[in-house]
């Protein structure tokens, strides 16, 4: 063949090996067809592990119980029965080390997530006690006359 | 040869390779096993126990670093108004991450709509989350491989091969894909993998105060989950686009999309 031939061949052939070079240091050895098959499993495997690795932040009331005990007991024996502590409280991730305390979030509006009174039938909503926020004591905070670990109203 | 030879020979020739091609195929074992491993992750909703607090959806947000104040969320609640008119009125205010604690229901553009009690026919939240579907379109649409199912059937994101072209968050008719703010990357609900895959139930299951979310293994004929799943009426979303999704809804009905 002649040269004009060879020349842009060479090319060719030098780009491709650069390309598979590029791809063999670049792609991780565990890339490639999974368990799921290749339409859905086409992936890096490492990658499940790294997302299994993640800290969890919640750690649910159980973990709560030996350190708070008043808390836990009242909780469990009143109305709020089983609400999880972290949803008033926010994560406690590695608490009592980091953070030390827990948010104590005293404002209407956590309280007004459950209590709005809606009329949703066919739903949980209506089986909550519902107020108007707008016109049930004002604007004070509702943990200055309700506790809310056990917020049952005959211990008011 | 004859036309008719022709066409006799033509139709055994092909009927015969396609017969062994096809017998080919189906002999893979591990593909075999792939398909029904001994676990695969459900997720049962019950509508008619959500109270619409978004105490889920909080709690989805700061166990997987998604931020409060981003409008992005990988799991949200939906409040749904039917008037006695036959109207059918739906909001999702922020993902409901701070509840519901209006009667107004939020129209957008259009403004806010007001139901009086006495108009309301029914009325009730759908919680919704990834449906982690067995053909999943947003993994068939990647071009690099960065998104896959895992064998136990949870739809992961490889946040360092992502390149974030975004045609998962359009392939999924549900639109529970977004773009990550902080990462920039495509982001989805992972069924809380992390806790899953180490004994512990997800953020939004155990966030929920009366048992409105659940999660279990739909291979084992014991689990509370695929108990009901097998046994109850429940109904999927979008059943129609073929994605045969896994998040099973107690109390479903067909003004839900
Ligand atoms: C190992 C023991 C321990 C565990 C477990 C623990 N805490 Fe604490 N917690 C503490 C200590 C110690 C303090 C600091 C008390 C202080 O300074 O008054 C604290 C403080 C708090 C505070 C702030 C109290 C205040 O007066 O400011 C809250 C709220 C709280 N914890 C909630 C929780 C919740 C909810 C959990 C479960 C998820 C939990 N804690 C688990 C030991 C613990
Ligand atoms: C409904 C929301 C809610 C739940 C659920 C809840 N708390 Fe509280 N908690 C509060 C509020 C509000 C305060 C502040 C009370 C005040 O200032 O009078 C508080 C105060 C506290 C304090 C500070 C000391 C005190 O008693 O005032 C601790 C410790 C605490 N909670 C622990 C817990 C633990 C442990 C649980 C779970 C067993 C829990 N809380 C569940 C809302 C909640
Ligand atoms: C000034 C004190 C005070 C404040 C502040 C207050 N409440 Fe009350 N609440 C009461 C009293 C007293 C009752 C019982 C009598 C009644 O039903 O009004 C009550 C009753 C309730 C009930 C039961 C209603 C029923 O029908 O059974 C709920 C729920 C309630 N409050 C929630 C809240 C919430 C949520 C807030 C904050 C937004 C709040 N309260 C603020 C004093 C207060
Ligand atoms: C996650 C939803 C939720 C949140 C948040 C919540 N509650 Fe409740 N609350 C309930 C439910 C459910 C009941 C009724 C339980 C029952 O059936 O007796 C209840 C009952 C009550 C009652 C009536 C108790 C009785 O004996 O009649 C009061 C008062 C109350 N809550 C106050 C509060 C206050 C104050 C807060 C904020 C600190 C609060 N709740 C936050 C769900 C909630």
């Amino acid at each position: 063949m002649k040269k004009h031939v060879w020349r842009p061949l060479w090319v060719v052939v030098v780009l491709v090996v650069i390309i598979l070079l590029a791809r063999w240091v670049y792609v991780p050895a565990d890339f490639g067809v999974q368990d799921r098959g290749y339409t859905f499993g086409y992936h890096r495997l490492g990658n499940e592990k790294e997302w299994q690795a993640q800290t969890p932040r919640y750690q649910g009331n159980n973990y709560c119980a030996d350190c708070h005990e008043e808390q836990t007991a009242r909780l469990a024996g009143g109305s709020h029965l089983d609400f999880p502590c972290e949803n008033c409280h926010s994560a406690a991730g590695e608490h009592p080390t980091k953070p030390e305390k827990l948010a104590i979030d005293r404002s209407r509006a956590l309280c007004l997530r459950c209590h709005v009174k809606l009329f949703m039938p066919s739903s949980g909503r209506n089986t909550i006690p519902g107020i108007d926020p707008e016109r049930h004591n004002g604007t004070g905070d509702c943990v200055d006359c309700h506790n809310p670990h056990k917020p049952n109203l005959e211990e008011m | 040869m004859k036309r008719r030879d022709f066409l006799k020979h033509a139709a055994v020739f092909v009927s015969g390779v396609s017969v062994s091609l096809s017998a080919l195929e189906l002999i893979d074992p591990k593909e075999v096993l792939a398909a029904n491993p001994d676990l695969r992750w459900g997720f049962l909703v019950d509508t008619y126990k959500c109270v619409g607090c978004g105490f889920c959806v909080k709690g989805c947000k700061i166990e997987n670093d998604i931020p409060l104040e981003a409008n992005v969320t990988r799991t949200w609640v939906e409040r749904y108004v039917m008037t006695k008119n036959g109207e059918v009125l739906m909001d999702s205010p922020r993902g409901a991450q701070d509840g519901y604690t209006s009667k107004l229901i939020d129209h957008g553009a259009s403004g806010k709509k007001l139901a009086s009690d006495k108009e309301i026919a029914q009325a009730f939240f759908v919680p919704k989350l990834c449906n982690q579907c067995s053909t999943p379109a947003c993994v068939q649409v990647c071009p690099v491989g960065a998104t896959y199912q895992t064998a136990d059937g949870v739809v992961l994101v490889d946040r360092k091969w992502c390149i974030g072209c975004g045609y998962c968050i359009m392939g999924c008719p549900y639109g529970v894909r977004f773009f990550h703010p902080v990462e920039h990357v495509a982001d989805k609900c992972t069924f809380c993998y992390h806790r899953i895959s180490n004994g512990k139930t997800t953020a939004c299951v155990q966030a929920c105060a009366f048992g409105a979310r659940q999660i279990g293994n739909l291979r084992d004929p014991n689990d509370p989950v695929a108990k009901v799943v097998m046994k109850q009426r429940v109904g999927v979303l979008r059943d129609e686009y073929g994605t045969k999704p896994n998040v099973y809804y107690i109390g479903l009905n067909e003004e839900v999309r």
